[in-house]
């Protein structure tokens, strides 16, 4: 295509560190777009986020008060920003930021900046302690879980459960714990980060399937592809992951689509336990995963798809994917220049 | 040549993980006057520091409650939780709002009658009621929410004697999806008690069951819980009708609505968890439309929020007494104000504001009161500006539980002043003196000879 | 008092110490004295230039100053002192 056109899209999460966000992963697949000349605006919420110094990918950064500050800090930030730049859409990348933008997506409509994400229900449905209501709403075996907000109330329900059981925060973390001792260490290591409750869930032993998939909010599924993590790093997160031909996790992916009408990207985590065969649901993340970019190498660009259709142009879903692409994570070491650092710090805006 | 303006000189290293001036903008910005009065000239008129409470701000909240219940219900009666704040001025532009009283001792029962709230309309709840207070209540005809069997038994016995009808409700606590399950007040639904509790009440002679209540916890950032907890209340009342063909005349859901303020331990800010009037009355209302009554049947709902109808309303200002470094280089400040004025600082992380123009680089404070105690700390970690020796602060979201639970310890209460709708100021309390404290000691004689 | 000769003070705010790689952000008041202190001006002219050319009292002006020295003084930014 020869004219493209040119459209501004903010993007969070751009922390492409050892523990990657998916900001930069989802860069890529705007800037490989045919259709668009994508113009991207970093928002950052610390200085050293990777994504700030990759000039190649990122045209301007903005500093962006961490959501702990409150809706209307980050309203004001938003505010100033627009106010240089004509944002058409934002692609919020955070789980912890999510509730913020939910709530600002009417002010921020007003303002001319679309987002396709789920409204407050979809998000809190799918939260952990929630899930095994979603699970049984949609027919998906989900791991014994609960919510638990103190010391005693951890004791008591591990009463319940074998070892080794999981430890997670309601937003990010995850701990296996073998015991009751490391069990409370790592309620309270995820206490003091995340804040209560905190999820105790009955620990699946077997392999980890992931699905990525965009919603258009009507009940329709834009993509999906599905993976199976090939190796982990020691934090758990995927070091290199294989894209698979499994009808059945597809059409996981498109009732938990159509039957929560979701809007936007979402990452579904499943274990196949290794006994069984059995499915279980671990997690819906309300965002698109790291390793997008891997969809993108399989021929689905979601985070071109969800460009388009927020400006209003037609969308195909696709259903087709390249099977046995694999992504394979490495670091880089960028060198940069302390003055693009100084003018973070000082001016929070480079 | 004129003078550069001056601010104090702030250096701060720069680290990976810790946001910098863009983290916390909002409490930043000063705050210079409240309701239009200047804050400089409300402390040099009431001292510091002083608590002021802007009416506006309560009629305002009243009225976004109310039409909130009322576009959804046809019967709503608030009753104004006395414990959240009974200030007289302040229960008072409650009642003129149209809100009746809950109280839940026999001091505040008092309190009520002397504001001029008829007996029929002040809620007595709580499970402290002594037999002169249910007599009171009785007499007064005032609906009394039974909290304990032992109530019920001595309410009996009550009646008898005066030989007048009580008119009471009783407490049901139930689990409704969130925790902790307050099961210490009332009568348990899913075991069975409630209902028991009912049976003898309506076996008994002289007592008209004419509500139920529940009060399902504190704080409630999920709505859906009083959905929940509104069914089973209309359950119950239901089931009354079928068995007894006896109507109860009012669900009272009790209060637990939360305010914006941001609770210790909560990662997100207070004023994006916490749901909107309409959140909860969406809730409850359609709980109870869908429950089965007939349209003639609805019962009236009452509610007895309190938090979030006043914490709005109040803020507190104060002054800077000193700033010290602690021994690792860490900026503190102490307050002319403390835990035993602002009791809530042991729960919230409140919002402090500046009160004068200042700069835009802040640094990680600790925040001191004045008590010579360790305890006494308002914030473990607040991004503050430097404030001079003399500079005011404004906190925010104060006006729920601290005029109650303020303790008269090392120092005295301050004053409370009320900014009235058309901008002039009122004392509402009078700051206490030492002579106020002392009035109610008693030396024995012999102790009163001191030769030092 | 004097700083360590090779910390870098950029007009922004921005200060460097390469000697461990550190950096600092600070605000126009402390620039100018961490420029004065550079240059090796006494503490009493440092606090002298501060009265005359701000809207400051002496005394705030002098317990400011103090307080701002001694973190930078915690931040390794000076010269040990013989």
């Amino acid at each position: 295509m020869k004219n493209k056109k040119t459209i501004t899209v903010a993007v969070t999460g751009l922390n492409a560190i050892d523990s990657p966000g998916p900001g930069i992963a989802v860069i890529r697949g705007l800037k490989e777009s045919d259709f668009f000349n994508v113009r991207i605006i970093g928002l950052a919420y610390e200085i050293l986020e990777p994504g700030i110094y990759m000039d190649e990918l990122v045209d301007k950064v903005y500093q962006i008060p961490v959501p702990s500050s409150g809706f209307d800090v980050m309203l004001e930030r938003l505010k100033y920003i627009q106010g240089k730049e004509k944002i058409d859409v934002l692609i919020p990348n955070f789980d912890a930021e999510l509730m913020t933008f939910i709530k600002l997506k009417p002010i921020l409509n007003k303002m001319g900046i679309k987002m396709l994400i789920p409204t407050k229900e979809q998000f809190e449905e799918r939260l952990k302690g929630e899930l095994n209501k979603f699970g049984e709403k949609l027919g998906i075996k989900v791991p014994k879980s609960e919510t638990v907000f103190t010391i005693n109330e951890l004791e008591e329900t591990l009463d319940d459960y074998d070892y080794p059981v999981v430890i997670k925060g309601k937003f990010y973390d995850a701990y296996i714990a073998t015991n009751i001792e490391q069990a409370k260490i790592f309620f309270y290591k995820i206490l003091a980060k995340w804040g209560a409750p905190i999820i105790v869930q009955e620990f699946i032993n077997g392999n980890e399937f992931n699905i990525t998939a965009l919603g258009d909010g009507k009940g329709n599924m834009l993509g999906a592809v599905p993976m199976r993590k090939t190796f982990l790093t020691d934090k758990g997160k995927a070091w290199a992951g294989i894209s698979i031909d499994d009808p059945k996790l597809l059409k996981m992916a498109n009732d938990v689509i159509s039957k929560t009408k979701w809007a936007g990207g979402m990452e579904i985590e499943l274990m196949k336990e290794e006994k069984t065969n059995e499915l279980y649901l671990l997690e819906i993340n309300p965002r698109f995963p790291a390793w997008i970019y891997l969809a993108n190498g399989c021929g689905q660009n979601h985070p071109e798809m969800l460009v388009k259709f927020l400006m209003g142009e037609t969308v195909d879903p696709i259903e087709e994917y390249a099977i046995g692409k694999m992504f394979i994570r490495y670091s880089y070491d960028m060198i940069c220049d302390l003055d693009k650092y100084e003018k973070m710090s000082i001016h929070g805006e480079v | 040549m004129s003078k550069l303006k001056y601010e104090s000189p702030i250096i701060k290293q720069i680290n990976a993980g810790i946001t910098s001036k863009f983290g916390e903008l909002n409490s930043l910005k000063p705050v210079t006057h409240i309701a239009n009065v200047s804050v400089k000239s409300l402390i040099e008129q009431y001292g510091s520091p002083l608590f002021v409470i802007n009416e506006q701000t309560i009629r305002n909240t009243y009225q976004d409650a109310y039409h909130a219940f009322s576009t959804r219900y046809p019967n709503v009666q608030f009753a104004w939780s006395y414990k959240t704040n009974y200030i007289e001025a302040v229960c008072k532009v409650f009642h003129q709002e149209g809100s009746w009283a809950e109280v839940v001792s026999g001091f505040e029962y008092q309190k009520a009658l002397d504001n001029g709230v008829p007996g029929d309309k002040i809620i007595f709840n709580g499970p402290d009621k002594s037999d002169f207070d249910l007599k009171i209540a009785v007499e007064n005809n005032s609906p009394i929410h039974i909290d304990h069997f032992d109530e019920l038994y001595s309410l009996i016995t009550i009646t008898e004697q005066l030989n007048k009808r009580a008119k009471v409700a009783i407490r049901v606590n139930m689990d409704t999806g969130i925790k902790p399950l307050w099961d210490r007040f009332g009568f348990n639904y899913e075991n069975g008690q409630a209902w028991e509790a009912i049976n003898k009440i309506i076996y008994s002679n002289n007592i008209d069951l004419i509500g139920l209540h529940t009060h399902i916890g504190t704080f409630i950032l999920d709505p859906n819980a009083y959905r929940v907890a509104a069914s089973k209340l209309a359950d119950l009342a239901i089931n009354v009708k079928n068995k007894f063909k006896h109507d109860i005349q009012y669900i009272d859901m009790g209060g637990g609505f939360a305010s914006k303020n941001t609770l210790k331990g909560s990662y997100l800010s207070g004023t994006d968890l916490a749901p909107s009037f309409s959140d909860y009355a969406d809730n409850i209302t359609q709980a109870l439309l869908n429950a089965g009554f007939s349209t003639e049947d609805l019962p009236l709902l009452i509610l007895e929020t309190g938090r979030a109808l006043i914490d709005d309303a109040g803020t507190l200002l104060g002054t800077v007494l000193a700033n010290k470094r602690s021994a690792d280089g860490r900026r503190s400040i102490i307050m002319d104000f403390g835990v035993n004025t602002l009791f809530t600082s042991f729960w919230y992380n409140h919002i402090i504001s500046p009160a004068q123009e200042c700069s835009l680089y802040t640094e990680d404070t600790v925040m001191y009161g004045p008590l010579c105690m360790n305890i006494d700390v308002i914030r473990e970690s607040i991004n503050l500006p430097p404030l001079n020796k003399g500079d005011h602060v404004v906190v925010h979201r104060i006006g729920a539980y601290n005029m109650t639970q303020w303790m008269q310890f090392i120092t005295l209460r301050p004053k409370v002043v009320m900014i009235d709708t058309n901008g002039k100021t009122h004392i509402i309390r009078e700051s206490e003196s030492k002579e106020y404290v002392s009035e109610l000691e008693i030396t024995p004689d012999y102790l009163n000879n001191i030769d030092l | 008092m004097k700083l360590k000769k090779n910390i870098a003070i950029s007009e922004s705010g921005f200060i460097f110490n390469p000697e461990i790689g550190t950096s600092f952000t600070t605000n126009s008041l402390g620039v100018a004295i961490l420029k004065q202190l550079k240059e090796k001006t006494s503490l009493d002219k440092i606090k002298d230039s501060i009265v005359k050319n701000y809207d400051i009292d002496p005394i705030t002006c002098e317990k400011d100053l103090d307080d701002f020295l001694r973190i930078v003084n915690q931040y390794n930014l000076l010269e040990e002192q013989s």
